[in-house]
This record gives C-alpha cells, structure tokens and sequence, in this order.
C-alpha cells in the first residue's frame, strides 16, 4: 500500500492558543479515515494544514510525497478538498463554476468540458446545473463542492464534513461515492456522524483538545466498549475518550 | 503562468456583472462625470476644444467609486469562505493577486471607455488636442489601478466590505493629499523646497496633472507603475501572513 498523506507532529498555535498538538498521522491508499472529535478539537485545522491553507507552527505535512510548505504548488495538484460549509461563489452556476475549478485545475477544450460532465454525473448534479450556489439547497451546494473536489481525480481526497446537511438519501448516495472513491485514493474525512465511521470508514481517528486519542478501524474502536452497552457502542466510546479529563461533565 | 493569472481575472472580471454592481457604478460614474464636466466644470461655457473638465474631476470620483470596486476582492472570499477554495486550488499568490487586480483595473476602464461620446463630442464640436486627451485618459487609468491596487491591498486584511471601503477611501484620500494647493501653500512659505518637492513627488495629484496637461514623463509613469507594484507585493504578503495566523 502506498502511503498518501502523512503529518509529522503536526503543531498549531492560535495566538495563546494550542489548538493542535502533535498529530502524528500516515493514510495509505485504499483507506478512508474518519476524523472525529468534539467541535474545537482540532480537525478542521489538521485539515487545513494538510491542504496548505493554513501553516504549521511546527512539524509537517506530506501529499503523495510532497512537502506542502515546500512545494504547495505541486502538492495541491494531488488533493482535491471541500473545505468545512462547502463554499462556493454566489453568484456562479454550477456549470460555470466546474468549469473554472478545472481551468485552474489545467484542463482544456474537450478534455476541459468532459471533466465537468463527468463530475456533474458522479454526484447527481444534472438538475440544478444552471443554477446558481446561492439558490441551491444545502444538500446539492455540498454535492458541489464535493463535485469539484473529485474534478481532477486526485489520489487524495480531503473533506470537511461531506455530508453534514443531506437527507438520509443524499447521505446514502454520497457515501457509496465516497466508498467507491476510497479504494483507489486515500480519503480523510471528518465528521461528527459515528454511524458514518461505520459506515464508510476502514479507518476512524479520535482528536480531542489537538491531540490523537484514537486511532484504529471501526472495529477496533467499538471492542473498547463494555459488553454491558449494547446500542450505539460507538458513541460511548466516543464519550469516553474525549471527556474523560473534564470529571465527566458532558457524559 | 500568465494563462494562470487570466483564469481568474476572468472569473472576477465577469463576478462584477454577475451582480447589480457593475451597471449600479457604471451608471453612477457616467452620470457624475457628465455632471462635473457640463455643469461644474463648464465644458461648453469655456469655448475650448479639450477636456480639461472632464479630466479634472476624475481623482474625486475614484476616491469614492474605486474603492467600491476593490473592497469585495479579497473582503467576499473571506466572508463566503471561498478564500479556502482559492487557496488550496494550484494557483500562485501571486497569479491570485495580479488576476484579481487586472480584472478589477480591467472593469474599470470598460467605465473609462464609456465616456468615449465626451471626447467625440468635442471632437465634432472644435478641434482638440487628441494627444493630450489620449494623455488624460492614460493618467485617469493609472489613477483608477494605483487606487486599485491600494485597495486590494486593503481588502486582504478584513472579512467586511465596509471596514475595506472606508479605510481604502482614507488611503487614497492621502495619496492625493499632499499635492493639495492648501497643503502645498502651507509647506510654501517656511519649509526647504526640498521638502515640498518631496511632498508633491508623493501625491498621485501632481503626477496626474502632468498627464492631463498633455505631458507624458517617464517620471510620472514610474510613480503610478510603483504605487501599483508596491501594492500588489503588500497584498501578496498580506494573503501571506493571514495564512501564517
């Protein structure tokens, strides 16, 4: 397997604050891994490091072998990502704005026009392809920012909550594409959905205040609950490791 | 790299029409600039042939309508979170900057290019100097992008378009500010001419002068051409610094 996305003691400091501290991860290819915690624990910035958006304080992250504080340029070419709310331009049609993710992106003429066919198809996009962002439900504005995050057919694909606001349909469909997808890529996803990590996941990492408390495959994670619990193992678990430093407040 | 950086003067240039915006400034411009030159600045009552009037409002009015131009170039990306999607696409910082400055400076000389009917009108009125007027429209762009520049620089900084706008009028305002008469008259009597020369040489007034009168000098070129260099590199680094935070 080869191995896709790596951070190196990955550190972020906010001012006085340490939102993450050392996160230590490698993804292979073939692997989808869910990136859970409470909110404020560090995973959008982990993400936002692994993309370049944002600068580690300290450590470094790696795509498909490229250091992306040393060569964003090149590292950017290998990822695709829908950052967190799936933004996009208002005033753009879908259709407009495929096709300017893959001007960027370096694609031309037929070739240019068949990558946005293609990634309208992937996620249902047909309906609404004249339309504009800004009158497009929540649901199909997420489909396209996943639409243009698939565009290129990276082999890495990073996705700040891709289906937080679909209907049990649209969740359904996106994460047979995400499951497909996963198989030749290395995804990271985060969520804040567990039946999720079930779900689609090979591969769930817990972080809680910036820090790694987990990491392991769904079923690795669902053993470190006691036999005792028998529905929603997961979220007990969840529990356990993000609030056992604060004398139990939020259990 | 040049493909690269008309990818996305593309797109902002046609974002201006996608809302009422452009037809809104446009409209306004045309009509303000009509107002200043037929009625304050008495094209016609004056029986010359050239546009003096026209040219001579025009600092005034980019004060106010440039900075409505440039506010939302970097202010909106940040507020829709688009910035993130810019960002993370292959584009270099500076391809982003220069793109998003082309298409805004390209906007408005499509509002210069609009006042053509003044210049054919005094065309077919009497017989004027087509070099200085060429000259003032040239020193009316360089004023609209040093402006610009100033301004996107500004944008880079905020999330809101009205803190961008209000700041970018102040600092335009200053720009022009020290080739004031009342400013130059105050520096006249006591201070070493040196230093009122110095002042002039800063203001974008005097250098815009000098064009509308029909005097193209290097120097004059070079001050607006650094103005917009020196503001676009400060942009860049402060996309840069944003990024670091």
């Amino acid at each position: 397997m080869s191995l896709l996305v790596e951070t190196r003691d990955l550190h972020k400091r906010f001012g006085g604050i340490h939102a993450v501290r050392g996160v230590s991860l490698k993804v292979h290819r073939g692997e989808v891994l869910g990136f859970l915690g409470p909110n404020g624990a560090g995973k959008t910035t982990t993400m936002r490091m692994i993309t370049g958006f944002l600068e580690a304080t300290e450590g470094s992250a790696w795509v498909d072998g490229v250091n992306v504080a040393l060569d964003p340029l090149r590292a950017k070419t290998r990822m695709g990502y829908l950052p967190e709310g799936a933004p996009c331009y208002p005033d753009m049609r879908v259709e407009e704005f495929l096709a300017f993710i893959a001007r960027a992106r370096g694609f031309r003429g037929a070739d240019l026009q068949a990558r946005v066919e293609r990634s309208i198809e992937a996620v249902n996009l047909t309906l609404v392809r004249k339309q504009t962002f800004e009158t497009l439900s929540k649901g199909y504005r997420r489909r396209t920012g996943i639409a243009q995050a698939l565009l290129h057919d990276p082999p890495v694909l990073i996705m700040d909550e891709p289906t937080d606001g679909l209907d049990p349909n649209q969740k359904f469909e996106v994460r047979a594409l995400i499951r497909r997808l996963g198989k030749e890529r290395a995804v990271i996803l985060s969520t804040h959905l567990l039946e999720e990590v079930e779900a689609v996941c090979t591969r769930a990492v817990i972080i809680n205040r910036g820090v790694v408390v987990f990491d392991g495959t769904p079923t690795a994670m669902d053993a470190l609950a006691p036999a005792s619990v028998k529905v929603n193992r997961l979220d007990h678990v969840f529990r356990q490791l993000t609030t056992s430093d604060e004398s139990g407040g939020r259990a | 790299m040049i493909h690269r950086t008309l990818i996305i003067a593309r797109r902002e240039f046609l974002a201006y029409f996608a809302t009422p915006l452009a037809a809104v400034f446009l409209v306004i411009f045309l009509f303000l600039a009509g107002l200043f030159t037929f009625n304050i600045g008495g094209l016609y009552e004056r029986g010359q042939a050239d546009l003096r009037p026209f040219f001579q409002y025009h600092p005034w009015l980019f004060l106010f309508l440039v900075p409505a131009v440039s506010m939302r170039l970097w202010a909106e990306e940040r507020r829709t979170g688009t910035i993130e999607l810019i960002t993370t696409l292959p584009f270099r910082l500076g391809e982003l900057v220069v793109g998003k400055f082309l298409a805004a400076w390209g906007f408005t000389l499509v509002a210069l290019a609009l006042t053509a009917p003044t210049w054919i009108t005094v065309n077919w009125l009497g017989e004027p100097d087509n070099g200085v007027i060429l000259s003032g429209y040239l020193g009316s762009a360089l004023m609209a992008g040093s402006f610009l520049a100033v301004g996107a620089c500004i944008s880079g900084f905020s999330k809101s378009q009205v803190i961008a706008f209000v700041s970018c009028v102040v600092a335009c305002f200053l720009l022009l500010l020290t080739g004031f008469p009342a400013v130059q008259d105050f520096f006249n009597g006591w201070a070493p001419r040196a230093v009122v020369e110095a002042l002039a040489s800063m203001s974008a007034l005097i250098h815009f002068e000098a064009l509308v009168r029909g005097v193209v000098d290097l120097r004059d070129l070079l001050f607006f051409v650094s103005v917009i260099v020196a503001f676009l590199f400060m942009n860049a680094l402060v996309i840069d610094w944003k990024k670091a935070l």
